[in-house]
């Protein structure tokens, strides 16, 4: 067995607490009821999952058990996680489908896979055609992060999936075009935000303007999450120019050098956010948004 | 550093301020009439109070602005928000009660926004229709502006300076409940107190002034 799924494992059956412990371990039904009748429930905490973890792995446990034990710890905790809704709409017209969970299943975990190289994909069925979909990110070059997963709850026979995200609120549009290819997602977070907006008492005096910040993010990055991008740097270099005639500097031979260097968990994105947050003027500087299109983050900036 | 605006200080004591107001209003820089906000140029609405909050930082305004209006109130609230003076004359709008400048002190954009917006308002606002609001002292590392700089500020238009982390749900409601009463005061609803007597009274239990000590 993995070194890394048996931390998982371990890291899992430690978060149950004891009241719970034999349920859970039933309900996963990996470790046969005759084995786990050998284990002492009574010791120490610590102790027990040690001896759980070692007959994991005598029956060689895979990153699907330890995928499905994650999800069943937290359907006992569903109530400690935050859940988005996001309703599915059908467009006029289109007919019902009849839904066979078994190709959902299927095609979702394809769909996935080829978006994205390192995923971790779990289903689990649950009460009333509902399935927990359990999906665990990682990056091109990153194995999918086990401790950082996120879970949809589709009921299938009607419009509503339940989502909690953890901090990849980036992957949520990736997320939700999956579920476009059998309906249509519009989230309802988003309509009920703009009822909180439309507040009469609340006046923008600026709204012609902001409108205008938004129609020219959304034309400089578009709709969809950008890159994942970690730093950018420049580096400049000129002589310097100055309206003071006479000035120190203005007979300076040596050119000046500079370097300013951004870095973010998600630059990109946090770029996108600087002009509707008021922090910066849009259109931004096409220094900064020629990223994506020439598809580099090292800049030297030279005088002509 | 605070450079000097063209408002003059108003001095204490009433006797004075005939002369210092009319002085001053002739150093606030240009513009037009139209693009100058002044306190009393329009009739009250019906028991309406407006409040305008200026600052950049959109979202937390809008945050205030809704903390605001959960607050229980007789008087019908209104909050306007404007990143930064003057207003765009195209919008149709009540006599304004109460401006509130926000800064936040991560941003030194912020604080030139709101410097620059200041001249673009009668001097008479000063006189109680005014007040600072700094958010983000709190994350002292991330400041950029020197608390002092915003104190200086406040203290050069003589007007009160509050220190609140808008970001922080309780801070701001709390906050929030402050603005919703000093507003009913600035618009007159509240028998007996004037902006100008509350401004006193906050004047009064101010610490002295940097350039005093």
């Amino acid at each position: 067995m993995d070194e890394t799924v048996a931390e998982f494992i371990k890291r899992t059956i430690l978060k149950i607490p004891m009241t719970e412990m034999m349920t859970i371990l039933k309900a996963w039904d990996f470790l046969p009821e005759n084995q786990l009748q050998t284990v002492n429930f009574r010791q120490r905490k610590e102790s027990l999952v040690q001896d759980l973890v070692l007959l994991c792995e005598s029956k060689r446990a895979s990153l699907r058990d330890a995928a499905l034990l994650d999800i069943i710890y937290t359907q006992f905790h569903r109530h400690q996680k935050v859940w988005d809704v996001f309703q599915m709409s059908k467009e006029p017209g289109e007919d019902v489908d009849l839904f066979d969970m078994e190709r959902f299943k299927s095609s979702f975990e394809k769909i996935l896979r080829r978006a994205l190289k390192n995923v971790t994909v779990s289903f689990r069925d649950a009460e009333e055609n509902a399935v927990w979909i359990r999906i665990a990110w990682g990056t091109q070059y990153r194995k999918p992060n086990q401790y950082k997963p996120v879970y949809v709850v589709y009921y299938s026979q009607t419009p509503y999936a339940f989502t909690s995200f953890c901090h990849l609120k980036s992957n949520a549009p990736l997320l939700s075009q999956k579920f476009e290819t059998h309906n249509s997602t519009m989230p309802l977070q988003e309509t009920l935000e703009l009822d909180m907006h439309m507040d009469s008492r609340i006046i923008h005096e600026n709204r012609i303007e902001k409108e205008r910040v938004q129609r020219v993010t959304q034309e400089t990055f578009g709709d969809y999450p950008q890159p994942r991008l970690e730093f950018a740097q420049y580096k400049l270099e000129t002589k310097f120019k100055s309206d003071f005639h006479g000035g120190i500097l203005a007979e300076r031979k040596e050119p000046l050098r500079c370097l300013i260097k951004f870095s973010s968990p998600h630059l990109l994105e946090a770029l996108k956010s600087l002009a509707p947050a008021g922090i910066a003027d849009a259109p931004l500087s096409p220094l900064l948004t020629c990223i994506p299109n020439k598809g580099m983050n090292y800049f030297k900036i030279r005088d002509k | 550093m605070v450079t000097r605006p063209s408002v003059l200080p108003l001095r204490a004591g009433l006797p004075h301020f005939e002369r210092s107001a009319r002085t001053s209003r002739a150093a606030v820089r240009p513009p037009t009439g139209m693009s100058v906000l002044r306190p009393l140029d329009k009739q009250p609405g019906l028991n309406t109070a407006t409040i305008l909050l200026v600052g950049t930082e959109d979202a937390l305004l809008q945050q205030l602005a809704d903390s605001m209006l959960k607050e229980d109130c007789t008087s019908e609230l209104r909050v306007h928000l404007a990143r930064s003076l003057p207003l765009p004359s195209s919008v149709d709008r009540p006599r304004i009660d109460l401006i509130v400048f926000v800064v936040n002190l991560h941003s030194k954009y912020s604080l030139r926004n709101v410097e620059e917006s200041l001249h673009h308002v009668d001097a008479t606002f000063f006189l109680g229709k005014a007040a600072f609001l700094a958010t983000g002292a709190g994350r002292e590392s991330h400041c950029s502006v020197h608390r002092n700089t915003i104190v200086k500020l406040a203290h050069t238009y003589r007007s009160p300076l509050f220190f609140c982390d808008l970001e922080i749900e309780g801070f701001r409601a709390t906050m929030a409940q402050r603005l919703v009463r000093m507003l009913q005061i600035c618009a007159g609803h509240v028998p007996g107190v004037s902006a100008l007597n509350l401004l006193s009274l906050l004047r009064s239990s101010e610490t002295p002034a940097p350039e005093d000590l």
